[in-house]
This record gives C-alpha cells, structure tokens and sequence, in this order.
C-alpha cells in the first residue's frame, strides 16, 4: 500500500488543552482546596479502553426528556420562568458533528432554587419543575431542549459569592476519552465576571465558548426564547492514507 | 511534514458541582417518575459469559472526608476482552453486556457496581493489558473530570502497559482493587494525600 501516514497519527485523539481548561487546584473556589490532585497527571496516550465508549442508539428516550417545562409537572400545569429554547449542535476539534451522542443538562429554577436536599438557598421550591433532561443528538450533531431560565443563587464560599444564571451539560461523544462535563451561560450577564467558579477558567475565549448567544431568529412567538448553545468534543487526529484525509 | 491540527478548540470543563445526582441519577436522589431508571445502573442485561463481580470505590478527599455527592462511571471490555461495538442508528436492542455503568457516591463516598470480571485488552505494544477498568470520576471541587483505572489484585498486573508507565512503583497500587472475598473487589480513590491515586491525561 502506499501513502503517506503522519507521525504519531493513527486517528488517536488530539491532546487535551490542560490550559484551556481549569486547573485542578484554584484557590478562589475553595471546594477544590480538599479535592483537586496535588500529583501531576500521568501523561498517557489513549489506548483501545479509551478510544472506544458507550453508544445511547438503543435508549429509548422518553417524550418529554428533553422538555423541562413539563416533564415533573404535578397538576398539569407548566414550570415557572422565563420560557426558553436551548439548542446546539455537538462537534469535535476538526468541526464535524458528533451525532447520535447523550446529552444530559440540568438545572436550577427560575428562583436559583435547586430541588435537591441538601439546598439551602431560601428561594421557593417550583412544584412543576425538577430541573434536568437529556436528548441524543441528531444526525447533524443538534441537540435541543425546552426549559425555563435558571435564577442565580448565593452559594457558601466567599462571604457573599453568586453564582450567575447557568445550565450544567454532560456530554458523552464516542470515546471514553472525550466525556466531558461543563456548564453553559447566558450572553451578556454581569454575573458571569465575579463568578469563583468561571474564574478557574484562565482564557477569557475559553470563558466566552461556555456563553450560550440569544437566537432572535429561532424565537417560538408568543412562546419561547432561543439561546444556542454549541458543544466541542476532542477530536480524532487524521491519518493521510493515500495522499487523502481519512474519515475518522 | 505537516502535522494535523485541530480547527476547534474543545469546550472547556466546568465542575459538575454539588447537585450532579439531580442531573445524571435522579432516581437516586428521589427524583423519580420523569426516568424509569437511571443511566447506566444496570450493566448486565441477559446472559452474559464471565465471572460476575461486584466493584465498590470509594471517593476520599485530603482531609480523609468520603465524597457524598460524587459519580463514578466504568467503562469496560467484556470477558473476552472486546468492547461493546457501537449498535446500529435506531437500533432497539439493549446490549445483554453494556460495558458502562454510572453510579452516585452514597453518604459513605461508596459506589457500587454489578459487573464482569473484563479480559484482556491488547495494548499499544501489541502486548494484552492486565483486566482493568477504566474510571471516570466528577464531583463539586473536582475542576475537570478524573481519568484513572481500576485493576485486580488477582490478576498477572505485570507487564501491563499503562502501570508501568508510573515511575514511582508504590503508587501502582492505588490503582489496584482489593479482594474483599469470592466476586468482591474495592478500591479506595484518594484525591490527595500519601495514598493519592494516579490520575491519567489521556
């Protein structure tokens, strides 16, 4: 066979940007103080138990999974809040879609109020909501879901820290080594810049990939609002074979 | 020579916080009747060839706190050393062997799962990697998920690829689970101190 195989590159993913991402141990946000690893980590090409994953085809996702609005309601009746479309489409580092991939998010209400019980935060409890859903991303990499917008919320570290008004997101892609967990917030809130939890991010672009953008244009009238939100996973290095890129 | 580069840059984690039970195990965290059940509790959906074992890890941060508001996922070959292959687009059929699990750390930082004993994987060197698991770990205070693995204290570990890629030979047996009887293992995952487990960048 003849061709041309690049050095290092037999469709093994690209290295992860450890500075593009938070380091493990930052100060300001001080849950990490007790939990972020004081070692280096062990630098390791992934191997075939990295490059393979769980695939979600078979799931059988429910109707309202990804509806927000209505999948705990009690009485019938809708969440409360400020009604939103969040949608996106998931890719890799070479900007193909990542299709057929779970996407789970969840949430806060729109009083900043988490129904979990160890939440402390005296805002009212929303009967109607949980606050979280999922959906399997579509041919094309989309993914969407109908929610309420969350409120911000105080939350004990500094004196007198808030968090801004934020989605958190679990994405699988199709290797273990991509699974990735983040959060998603709004465009244009002042909250975003005193946030300790955002501050772990060193990059203000990097800041700025985690900020879903107002879609006027796939406004629901008389509805919904539209916030798009876009998801990159690792990406597979290409192998040249043949003097083409490879599809991988 | 050209060398690949990536267009996009990967979005960047964020901590899964305090509440990644409501969004990833709700049942678990009693907030039923919107899943039927949660993601990845069940790994073991028929016949399946293998010794059946069940794994507990327990989260400890450097204070020797348990971690209760942790999640554990595994990612595994089957007892044949092969990985569950991607199901058709629209396929119905649930794999009899799912080879992922997920569970939420109790109040004890414990998290249980109902598995196979895997086999062997081959390795980069073309040579087969001892049983192993692979583990991801998030939780409140953990900035980026944690990569790590977990390995048998009954098995040949040695010559295995990935463990002897640490320099520091005592730290290979934070890695290693402890045979507890028959079918029972657990590995204790420190975040920090003495024990510190090695975490991988994959």
């Amino acid at each position: 066979m003849s061709g041309i195989i690049l050095p290092g590159a037999d469709g093994v993913l690209y290295q992860r940007d450890r500075a593009w991402h938070p380091a493990a141990d930052t100060p300001a946000y001080k849950s990490t103080t007790f939990r972020a690893p004081k070692h280096s980590l062990l630098a390791l090409g992934p191997t075939k138990s990295e490059m393979s994953g769980p695939t979600f085809g078979h799931e059988k996702l429910g109707p309202l999974d990804n509806d927000l609005i209505r999948n705990f309601s009690q009485d019938g009746t809708d969440a409360i809040g400020q009604r939103m479309i969040v949608y996106g489409q998931v890719l890799d580092e070479n900007a193909r879609a990542v299709p057929g991939t779970l996407v789970e998010f969840w949430q806060a209400n729109a009083g900043g109020r988490y129904r979990h019980k160890k939440e402390a935060y005296l805002a009212a409890l929303d009967p109607n909501f949980a606050g979280f859903g999922r959906a399997v991303t579509d041919e094309s990499g989309f993914y969407s879901f109908r929610t309420v917008k969350p409120g911000a919320y105080p939350w004990p570290n500094g004196g007198n820290d808030w968090r801004p008004a934020h989605i958190h997101f679990s994405v699988f892609g199709h290797a273990f080594a991509q699974r990735l967990i983040t959060q998603m917030y709004f465009e244009g809130d002042p909250m975003i810049w005193q946030c300790p939890i955002v501050a772990t991010i060193n990059d203000k672009a990097a800041i700025d990939q985690l900020t879903a953008r107002l879609d006027r244009h796939n406004t629901t009238p008389m509805d919904a609002l539209a916030y798009r939100f876009d998801i990159v996973l690792r990406g597979r290095r290409s192998t040249m074979f043949e003097n083409k890129l490879e599809g991988n | 020579m050209l060398h690949p580069v990536p267009t996009l840059k990967e979005s960047p984690s964020q901590t899964a916080g305090p509440y990644v039970h409501i969004g990833m195990t709700p049942n678990f965290c009693d907030l039923p009747g919107v899943y039927a059940s949660d993601m990845g509790a069940t790994m073991i959906n028929g016949e399946v060839e293998g010794e059946r074992i069940t794994l507990s890890i327990r989260l400890i941060d450097g204070a020797g706190v348990p971690l209760s508001d942790g999640l554990v996922e595994i990612w595994q070959a089957d007892a044949s050393g092969s990985f569950v292959s991607p199901a058709a687009p629209n396929s119905n059929s649930v794999p009899a062997f799912t080879g992922w699990g997920r569970q939420a750390s109790d109040a004890n930082g414990v998290t249980v799962f109902e598995t196979i004993k895997p086999g062997r994987v081959a390795g980069p060197d073309g040579k087969p990697m001892a049983p192993h698991v692979s583990l991801w770990i998030v939780a409140r205070g953990i900035n980026i998920g944690l990569q790590t693995r977990l390995y048998f204290e009954d098995e040949d570990n040695e010559g295995d690829f990935v463990l002897n890629k640490i320099m520091d030979k005592r730290r290979r047996q934070t890695l290693i689970a402890r045979k507890e009887s028959v079918g029972r293992y657990h590995l204790d995952i420190h975040l920090q101190g003495e024990k510190e487990t090695v975490f991988f960048d994959i």
